[in-house]
C-alpha cells in the first residue's frame, strides 16, 4: 500500500507536467473554438425562421428547398424542428413554429389556430396535389386488371383474408394522423371487408413493400405524393367519384376522398413581420414532379440541403420568380 | 399451481393450521372454478351480446367532453394565473437547467454548434466522474463507450441525450428523495403517494406527451418534465422502502439514546438506507433514458430523434446504429450507478484496495489531467468536434440494413405461416373468449376470482377498476388488449423460468446472457419493430413479440436472482441425497423461489402493459391504438385520454390480483 501511494504521489506532478505540456502545445491563450464558430451566423435582418419538419419525405423536400433558399439567398437563420403534424400547429400558438410547409386539410386545426386564435395564416397552395385513397400493389393490378374498380372488390374479398380480419377481406389503414372514412365507406358501399389498423405509416409502408416482394395480396389506405410510390408504384382503386358535399356526414360517406390542394401555413407573427422569408414562402409553388425529384434524391441518401441545391440550380427561373 | 399447494404443509406451523389451510384451499378452488364456469357458460349461451364494442372511429359523449381539454388550455395559456405564476416559471426554470447541460455537453440551444466542452473534454470529465463514484473498471467502460459514440458519428446526438438524462435525473432526485423520505417516515404520506406512483408508472407516456407539449410547449423543457414524471416513481418507492426496512430494534436503540426525529433521519435512517436509495437512483436513471428517447416525438433532441427520423423512411440500419448508442449509454449508466451503490454499501470502503488517502491523491491527479483535457477540447478543433473521417456509422448502418433485408426476403414464408397459425390457433379463440362474452358475465367472473384470491378488499378494488373501464366506454378494446397481454405474459414467464433457472444455476450463462437482456430492455422498440413488420406483418402477433422482447429480460433477471439466492446448503443437501438436476430444479429450486416467480410475473405483466401503446404502432389495435390516435389527432384526443386511463385501471387490477395471488398463502401463515 505504501509503495503504491508513493508511486501515486510521484505521478501527480508528472500528470500536471503532461497537462502543462499539452496546454503549451495547443496554445493556451489562443481564441476558443467557440468564438470562431459563433462568428459565422447572423448577417442580415431576416432573423430566425422556425420550420416544422413533418414526417414524410415529400414534406422534407419542400422544407429542404425553402430552407436552402432562405439560408443562402436571404441570409435567414433557419431552425428545423422535427415535429408531429398536430404538435406543429400547437407551435404557432406558442411562437415556436413559424412555418408548416405542406398541410393536408386539417380543417379542425385550421379552425382552432387560424379562425379562432388568429395565430396562423394560410400562405397559399404549394402547387402539390394530394390523393388519398385505397391502393393495391402493382403486381395485383397487373394480374387482376378489374380490381382497380371498387365495384369488384367484393369478388376478391376472400383473397384479402388475414388472421386479423375476422373472416372478411382486410383493408389495412395506416397512420392514425390522417382522417379516414374507411369504416363508414366499407359499411355504406356494402363491402365484405374489415378495416384493420396498422397503427403507423412505417407499418403500412412495410406491409406494402412485403406484399409486392412476395406477391401477396394487400389492399390498403395510402396517399400520393409519397416517396414510397417511387419505390413501389401502388395502383389506386377507384371508388364512386367525389362530389362536393358527398362526405359532409361522416357516418354516411359513400364516395372517394376529395383531391387535396396542399397548402402552406405560417404564423401570423412571421406574416406580419415583413421578413423576406414570409414573401418567399408565400410565393413558393411547384409541381408534384418537382417534389418527387427532390424527394427521390433525399430518399436515395442525398442530404436534403444537397438535393435542394441540385433542384434550385436546375430551375433557376422558377426560383428567381419566387425571390422577386 | 401444483407446486404451490404442495409446498404449503411444509410452511405451515402445525397440524391445526394445515387442516385449516386445506379447507380454505378447497373453498378458494371452488370459487375459482365457479368463476371459470360462469365465464364459459356466459360465453356459450350469450355469445356476442353485451360486448360493448365501439368502432375505432366512433366516440362516446365522455370522449367528446375530454376533447375540450386541448382547446381550454390553448385559450387559457395567456391569461390564467396558474399558467402565469406556476407553469410558465416552472417551464422557464426547467428549460434553463436543460439548456445549461446541453450547452456544456452538446451545443447551446441558440443554434451555436460547438458546445462549451468538446468531445474529448466530455469523455474525460465523465470518465473521471465514473471513477470517483464507481471504480476503475466502470471508468474505462465510460471512456470506451463515449468515444465509440464518436466513431458511430453520433457524438453530438448522444451528448444531447446525456444532457437531458442528467437534467431529468437531477430534478427527479431533487423532488423524489425528499418525497421518498417523507413516505418512508409517515404511513399516511405513503398511503397517499402509492396510488399516485402506480398511476404515473402505468399511464402510457403517449397520453400525456401531447398535453404536456401544450402546457409546457414543445422542446427540451417538456421532454424533461415528461421524463421526470416517468422516472420519479422508482426512486420514491425505493427510498421509502429503504427507510422502512431498517430493523425495528435498531431504530428503538437509537430512540432510547434520545435522538430527535431529524437526528434519527440524518444519523441512522439515511445512512442505513443509502444502498437502497442508490438502487432507486439506478432505476430512475434507466427509466429516464428510455423516456428521453420517446420524448423525441415532442422535439427533444438526441439519439431518439435519429431513431424516429430514420424510421420514417424505414431506414433500419441508421435506426439500429442509433439504438445501439442508446443501449451502450444505458449499460454505462447502469454499471456506473451499480458500482456507486456497491461503494455506498456499509463496509465497502474498508474492503476496497485503496486507502482513503491514496484514493484522494489518485482522484486529484486524475482531475488535473481531466481539466487539462477539457482545456484542450476548448481550443483545438479535433478535440472539440469528433473528426468526421473516423466515422464508421455508415458501415454499421449498411451492414444492418443488408442483414435485415436478407432476413425479410428469405424467412418471410416461414415466419408468416408461423404467425398465421399462432394467431388463428391460439390468439383468436382466446380473444373471442374475452371479447364475445357479455361484459357483465366476465366482470362478475373476474370479481369472484379476485374475491377467491384476496378477499373482500381485493374484490372491491377489482370491481372499481372494472366499473371504471366500462364507464370509460372502452370495455371491448380493453379486452382485446388484455387477450394479447395475457398471451405475452405466459410466454414471458416460460422464458423467465427456463432462462432464469439456467442463469441462476450457472454464473457463466449468467454472464453471457446479461448484455443481451440489457439490450432487450433498453433498445428502443421502434428500432426492431420495422424488421419484425417485414417478417410477421402488421398485426397483433408482431405486437406480442415486441412486448415479449421488452418484458422477458426483467422476468428472467428476477427469476435468476431468486434461484441464485436459494441457500446453497439446501441445494447441496438435495444433490447429496441423490436428486437428479431435474429433480433439484422442480422439487427444490422452483418451489423455494415461488415468491420470486410471482414477483417476476407481476413485473413482467407491468412491462407488457408498458408496451401496449408501442404495439399499437404495428397493428395491435385495442387501447393502444386509441392512445396513438389521440396523440396525433385532436378530434380523438379525448378517446386517447380515456384509453390511457383504461390502461391504468387494467394495470392496477392485474397488479393487485397478481400481488395477492403471490402473497396470500404466506400472509395467512403469519396471521
Amino acid at each position: 500500500m505504501f509503495k503504491s501511494a508513493q508511486l501515486l504521489s510521484r505521478s501527480l506532478p508528472a500528470a500536471a507536467a503532461a497537462v502543462g505540456a499539452l496546454l503549451l502545445l495547443t496554445g493556451c491563450g489562443a481564441a476558443s473554438v467557440n468564438q470562431a464558430g459563433a462568428a459565422g451566423s447572423a448577417k442580415t435582418d431576416c432573423g430566425t425562421v422556425n420550420v416544422a419538419l413533418n414526417a414524410w419525405v415529400g414534406y422534407t423536400a419542400d422544407a429542404a428547398v425553402f430552407d436552402y433558399l432562405a439560408k443562402n439567398k436571404l441570409g435567414c437563420t433557419v431552425v428545423e424542428k422535427n415535429l408531429n403534424e398536430q404538435i406543429s400547429w400547437q407551435g404557432f400558438a406558442s411562437g415556436q413554429v413559424d412555418v408548416i410547409m405542406e398541410n393536408w386539410g386539417h380543417a379542425d386545426l385550421a379552425k382552432q389556430y387560424i379562425t379562432d386564435q388568429h395565430v396562423a395564416v394560410d400562405a397559399g397552395p404549394t402547387g402539390n396535389v394530394g390523393h388519398i385513397g385505397w391502393y393495391v400493389p402493382p403486381w395485383m393490378a397487373a394480374k387482376y386488371p378489374d380490381i382497380t374498380n371498387g365495384k369488384n372488390l367484393n369478388k376478391y374479398a376472400n383473397m384479402f383474408k388475414t388472421s386479423e380480419s375476422a373472416g372478411k377481406g382486410q383493408l389495412l389503414d395506416g397512420d392514425p394522423a390522417f382522417v379516414t372514412n374507411d369504416e363508414a365507406l366499407v359499411k355504406n358501399l356494402n363491402l365484405n371487408y374489415k378495416v384493420v389498423f396498422a397503427g403507423s405509416e412505417a407499418a403500412l409502408i412495410q406491409s406494402f413493400r412485403t406484399a409486392e416482394a412476395n406477391k401477396t395480396p394487400l389492399l390498403g389506405y395510402f396517399y400520393d405524393p409519397q416517396w414510397f410510390l417511387s419505390e413501389v408504384p401502388l395502383v389506386k382503386v377507384s371508388l364512386p367519384a367525389w362530389t362536393p358535399g358527398c362526405d359532409s356526414d361522416p357516418e354516411k360517406v359513400a364516395c372517394d376522398y376529395p383531391v387535396y390542394n396542399l397548402n402552406k401555413v405560417i404564423s401570423t407573427k412571421l406574416a406580419n413581420s415583413g421578413s423576406p422569408a414570409a414573401k418567399l414562402i408565400k410565393a413558393f409553388k411547384w409541381t408534384n414532379a418537382d417534389q418527387n425529384a427532390v424527394a427521390k434524391d433525399i430518399q436515395g441518401g442525398m442530404a436534403p440541403d444537397a438535393a435542394a441545391k441540385k433542384w434550385v440550380d436546375a430551375h433557376a427561373s422558377v426560383v428567381n420568380g419566387w425571390l422577386k | 399451481m401444483a407446486t404451490l399447494f404442495r409446498a404449503r404443509p411444509v410452511l405451515a406451523a402445525g397440524p391445526g393450521t394445515t387442516a385449516g389451510n386445506r379447507r380454505r384451499i378447497s373453498r378458494r378452488t371452488a370459487l375459482l372454478l365457479g368463476a371459470g364456469a360462469l365465464w364459459l357458460l356466459g360465453y356459450l349461451f350469450l355469445h356476442g351480446t353485451g360486448t360493448l364494442a365501439l368502432p375505432a372511429s366512433e366516440l362516446t359523449d365522455l370522449h367528446r367532453s375530454l376533447n375540450h381539454f386541448n382547446s381550454w388550455i390553448a385559450e387559457n395559456r395567456a391569461g390564467n394565473p396558474v399558467f402565469m405564476y406556476v407553469l410558465t416559471p416552472l417551464r422557464g426554470a426547467v428549460g434553463s437547467v436543460a439548456g445549461f447541460f446541453m450547452a456544456v455537453f452538446a451545443a447551446s440551444p441558440t443554434g451555436q454548434v460547438i458546445p462549451v466542452m468538446g468531445w474529448l473534454g466530455t469523455v474525460a470529465v465523465l470518465t473521471w466522474v465514473a471513477f470517483a463514484v464507481g471504480n476503475l473498471r466502470v471508468a474505462l467502460l465510460t471512456a470506451v463507450v463515449f468515444s465509440f459514440f464518436g466513431f458511430q458519428g453520433l457524438f453530438v446526438d448522444a451528448a444531447y441525450t446525456f444532457a437531458l438524462v442528467v437534467t431529468a435525473v437531477l430534478l427527479t432526485l431533487l423532488a423524489g428523495i425528499p418525497l421518498g423520505v417523507l413516505a418512508g417516515i409517515s404511513s399516511r404520506v405513503q398511503k397517499v403517494v402509492t396510488p399516485v406512483l402506480d398511476f404515473m408508472q402505468t399511464m402510457p407516456s403517449f397520453v400525456y406527451l401531447a398535453p404536456l407539449a401544450l402546457v409546457f410547449l414543445i422542446g427540451p423543457a417538456s421532454a424533461v418534465i415528461a421524463t421526470v414524471i416517468f422516472a420519479a416513481p422508482p426512486v420514491i418507492r425505493l427510498t421509502s422502502h429503504g427507510i422502512r426496512s431498517i430493523p425495528e430494534n435498531t431504530r428503538e436503540a437509537s430512540d432510547s439514546l434520545g435522538t430527535t426525529g431529524w437526528q434519527r433521519l440524518r444519523t441512522l435512517q439515511l445512512p442505513m438506507a443509502r444502498r437502497t436509495i442508490v438502487m432507486g437512483i439506478n432505476q430512475s436513471t434507466m427509466a429516464a433514458l428510455s423516456m428521453v428517447t420517446i420524448a423525441a416525438l415532442i422535439a427533444a433532441p438526441g439519439l431518439g430523434q435519429v431513431v424516429v427520423v430514420a424510421l420514417q423512411s424505414l431506414d433500419v440500419g441508421t435506426a439500429v446504429n442509433s439504438g445501439l448508442g442508446i443501449v451502450l449509454m444505458a449499460i454505462v449508466l447502469d454499471r456506473v450507478t451499480t458500482a456507486a451503490s456497491q461503494r455506498a454499501e456499509p463496509g465497502a470502503r474498508r474492503s476496497g484496495r485503496l486507502s482513503g488517502r491514496t484514493r484522494f491523491i489518485v482522484l486529484s491527479a486524475a482531475l488535473i489531467l481531466t481539466l487539462g483535457l477539457v482545456q484542450v477540447s476548448r481550443t483545438v478543433m479535433w478535440a472539440a468536434v469528433f473528426p468526421q473521417n473516423l466515422n464508421v456509422g455508415p458501415a454499421i448502418s449498411g451492414g444492418v440494413s443488408a442483414a435485415s433485408d436478407w432476413l425479410q426476403t428469405n424467412l418471410y414464408f416461414l415466419t408468416h405461416s408461423f404467425q398465421e397459425s399462432v394467431t388463428i390457433g391460439i390468439l383468436n379463440p382466446f380473444q373471442s373468449l374475452l371479447t364475445d362474452t357479455p361484459f357483465f358475465v366476465l366482470a362478475a367472473a373476474i370479481a369472484i376470482a379476485a374475491f377467491a384470491v384476496g378477499g373482500w378488499k381485493l374484490a372491491a378494488v377489482t370491481s372499481f377498476c372494472l366499473a371504471a373501464i366500462i364507464s370509460l366506454g372502452l370495455w371491448n378494446d380493453t379486452m382485446v388488449t388484455l387477450a394479447s397481454s395475457l398471451l405475452a405474459i405466459i410466454v414471458v414467464m416460460v422464458l423467465g423460468v427456463v432462462f432464469g433457472v439456467a442463469m441462476g444455476r450457472s454464473s457463466r450463462i449468467d454472464q453471457a446472457m446479461r448484455p443481451m437482456l440489457d439490450a432487450g430492455q433498453t433498445m428502443p422498440a421502434f428500432v426492431y419493430l420495422v424488421p419484425f413488420l417485414g417478417l410477421f406483418g402488421a398485426n397483433r402477433f408482431t405486437a406480442i413479440v415486441a412486448a415479449i422482447i421488452y418484458a422477458a429480460p426483467v422476468a428472467i433477471k428476477i427469476t435468476a436472482d431468486g434461484i441464485a439466492g436459494i441457500s446453497p446448503t439446501v441445494v447441496e443437501a438435495a444433490v447429496s441425497s441423490g436428486s437428479t438436476p431435474w429433480q433439484v430444479i422442480s422439487k427444490v429450486q422452483l418451489p423455494m423461489a415461488r415468491k420470486t416467480l410471482a414477483l417476476a410475473a407481476n413485473q413482467g405483466l407491468m412491462y407488457v402493459l408498458a408496451m401496449v401503446v408501442i404495439g399499437a404502432l404495428v397493428g395491435a389495435g385495442g387501447l393502444g391504438y386509441d392512445v396513438v390516435a389521440g396523440f396525433v389527432q385532436s378530434s380523438v384526443f379525448g378517446k386517447g385520454l380515456a384509453a390511457g386511463l383504461a390502461i391504468v385501471f387494467l394495470g392496477i387490477l392485474l397488479d393487485r390480483i397478481t400481488q395477492a395471488a403471490a402473497a396470500a398463502p404466506v400472509r395467512k401463515r403469519i396471521s
